[in-house]
């Protein structure tokens, strides 16, 4: 039994995979709240599936890019279960999932994932479309919408860069935010065919922007 | 959970306010364990706490802070009775990281989550040295971000601020004035360093919100904006004359002025509640100033003073698992799994 999270967009997700399916998911779009509606949600997608904390044997969490706030959210409850329950931790690219899902859906060509990233920029990554599913050609990135180059953003594209950028990312796809079903699909499949996953380690793809001290000089009369 | 628990329920803290990853077994009032990580070292270049460089630290000490205390207090995390965590007040993206992870333990390991007041919890830290609080009791909390007098009548449930700064927190004015000095950050051991081959009396620097006026309105409650300019401005007319700045004596009337107003104003507060007891803490506890001239003041006026240890004034996940052990002893309903990291949580809600 497979848990998988993901905050890294504008929804907390939370869904639970057995194996063959994906047994419960539940998602909110609060994107202020993720702190408070995390855990609740796990704790209701669990009862939904008609288990337990400690019948889940993994635990599935997106990485990002995303808000650094979300993220952490996300990403500490991940790994605070995998200590408390003793079972494995796997992070995933957030952007993947979501390319994941819209591989699910029906794109059958190559594609680009565009989420919010704040201060007038998205988190980016382009995606090839083959028979076994998708493959990142390009990113994760963070760019302003309109200084992404021509070829890329002329590609349909998924995530909400489209939604708060229409002009520079006109080409919009249904699939808005990461859903955790997708996510741990993806995770099943990968875990499955022996591939490896990333460790639970937050893509910041930003330093923090604090500027260090200048020596101090005192006022001149 | 059975009476039996209650009596000494086994209680694990979390803190992550502010730039301290701290977690902590508390039995009943007991420390078993007690494990913490910070990040002062990365903010120093900064010249204080940059709030994303502590969120990003806090979220890679947690699970190594929780495995150590474990490891420590040779408890598994199944064990406790229940889980504490700062819900506020402090910094918002810090908050959340620790009571992300307090409710990811309470939903795993089945256990009530208690969603607990920074600000109280610095109070609680002293039972784990000294024992049951005397209640009432008058509390003085200085630290590089709070400065508060508090009353408290029950440290689960019913604590009353008297007053707190009204511009910078006591040990934000010790920063300021260490830079200025060209000492080191964080400045308060520093200037204490410093301070002892200094006279306190050189130099009358200004005692904040003590004018007759200011007594009136703000009785209880604290300046340090006007001190901390009035040290820049002398050692600046100094260097401009081109004479020597005296660090120790600027260093030690600093200090000086610094703790005469937060003792005055404490040991106020006592006698004009009739309480007879005056507890101290947060991390400015650790100046010897403060201390000195608190023993003395309070031994005049014949208050118990009771400062705990400074491990446990600074911030640290036992004042947390003390505190949520009082409130699981006390029979208090826990808190829900929707609470919020509440960046302004008053002091008068102990329990979020
Ligand atoms: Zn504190």
């Amino acid at each position: 039994m497979l848990l998988a999270i993901d905050t890294a967009t504008q929804a907390v997700t939370v869904a639970v995979h057995d194996g063959a399916t994906v047994v419960a998911e539940q998602a909110h779009t609060d994107t202020r709240r993720h702190t408070e509606l995390l855990t609740p949600t796990i704790r209701d997608v669990l009862r939904e599936a008609g288990l337990r904390p400690r019948d889940l044997s993994a635990v599935a969490v997106g990485v990002g890019p995303g808000p650094f706030t979300g993220l952490r959210v996300g990403i500490v409850t991940a790994r605070t279960m995998g200590l408390a329950l003793g079972v494995p931790v796997h992070g995933v690219c957030s952007l993947d999932a979501l390319a994941h899902a819209t591989f699910a859906a029906g794109q059958t060509r190559r594609f680009l994932v565009a989420t919010d990233a704040r201060r007038k920029e998205v988190y980016w990554a382009a995606y090839d479309v083959t028979d076994e599913g998708v493959r990142r050609t390009d990113g994760p990135d963070v760019a302003r919408p309109a200084e992404l180059p021509g070829h890329l953003r002329g590609l349909p594209t998924a995530g909400r860069g489209t939604e708060l950028y229409p002009e520079a990312l006109p080409h919009a796809l249904p699939q808005l935010d990461v859903s955790a079903g997708a996510l741990a699909t993806f995770v099943t499949g990968a875990l499955r065919r022996g591939e490896s996953l990333l460790e639970p380690q937050p893509l910041y793809l930003r330093r923090p922007d604090a500027v260090p001290q200048a020596e101090r000089t005192p006022v001149t009369p | 959970m059975s009476d039996a628990t209650t009596d000494e329920p086994l209680v694990l803290g979390i803190e992550s306010s502010c730039d301290e990853t701290g977690v902590a077994f508390v039995r009943g009032t007991t420390l078993v364990g007690d494990a913490l990580a910070s990040s002062v070292d990365e903010h120093a270049r900064f010249g204080g706490v940059v709030p994303e460089v502590a969120s990003r630290a806090h979220l890679e000490s947690m699970i190594p802070m929780l495995e150590r205390a474990s490891a420590e207090a040779g408890h598994r995390l199944d064990d406790v009775d229940a889980i504490a965590v700062t819900s506020g007040p402090g910094l918002a993206g810090a908050l959340m990281v620790g009571v992300a992870s307090a409710k990811a333990l309470a939903l795993c390991l089945d256990k009530p989550l208690y969603g607990v007041n920074h600000l109280a919890a610095h109070v609680c830290a002293d039972v784990l040295d000294h024992g049951p609080l005397p209640e009432p009791t008058v509390a003085l909390l200085v630290s590089g971000g709070h400065t508060n007098l508090l009353v408290v009548r029950d440290i689960a449930s019913d604590v009353e601020e008297l007053g707190s700064t009204i511009d910078d927190a006591a040990g934000e004015a010790y920063d300021k004035v260490a830079r200025v000095l060209g000492l080191p950050y964080p400045g308060g051991p520093h200037i204490d360093r410093a301070a002892r081959d200094g006279d306190p009396e050189a130099i009358a620097f200004p005692r904040g919100l003590t004018s007759r006026k200011d007594m009136e309105r703000h009785r209880f409650d604290y300046s340090f904006s006007g001190l901390k300019t009035a040290v820049v401005r002398w050692v600046e007319a100094r260097e401009r004359a081109g004479e020597p700045v005296p660090v120790a004596d600027v260093a030690a009337s600093f200090s000086h002025a610094v703790a005469d107003v937060l003792t005055r104003k404490a040991v106020l507060a006592c006698t004009e509640l009739g309480i007879s007891d005056l507890q101290i803490g947060g991390g400015v506890t650790a100046n010897t100033q403060l201390r000195e001239l608190a023993e003395k003041r309070c031994a005049e006026a014949g208050i118990r003073l009771r400062v705990p240890r400074i491990r446990l004034c600074t911030d640290n996940g036992a004042m947390v698992a003390a505190l949520g052990s009082q409130m699981v002893m006390r029979g208090l309903p826990p808190s829900d799994l929707a609470l919020p990291a509440d960046s302004s949580l008053p002091v008068a809600s102990v329990q979020a």
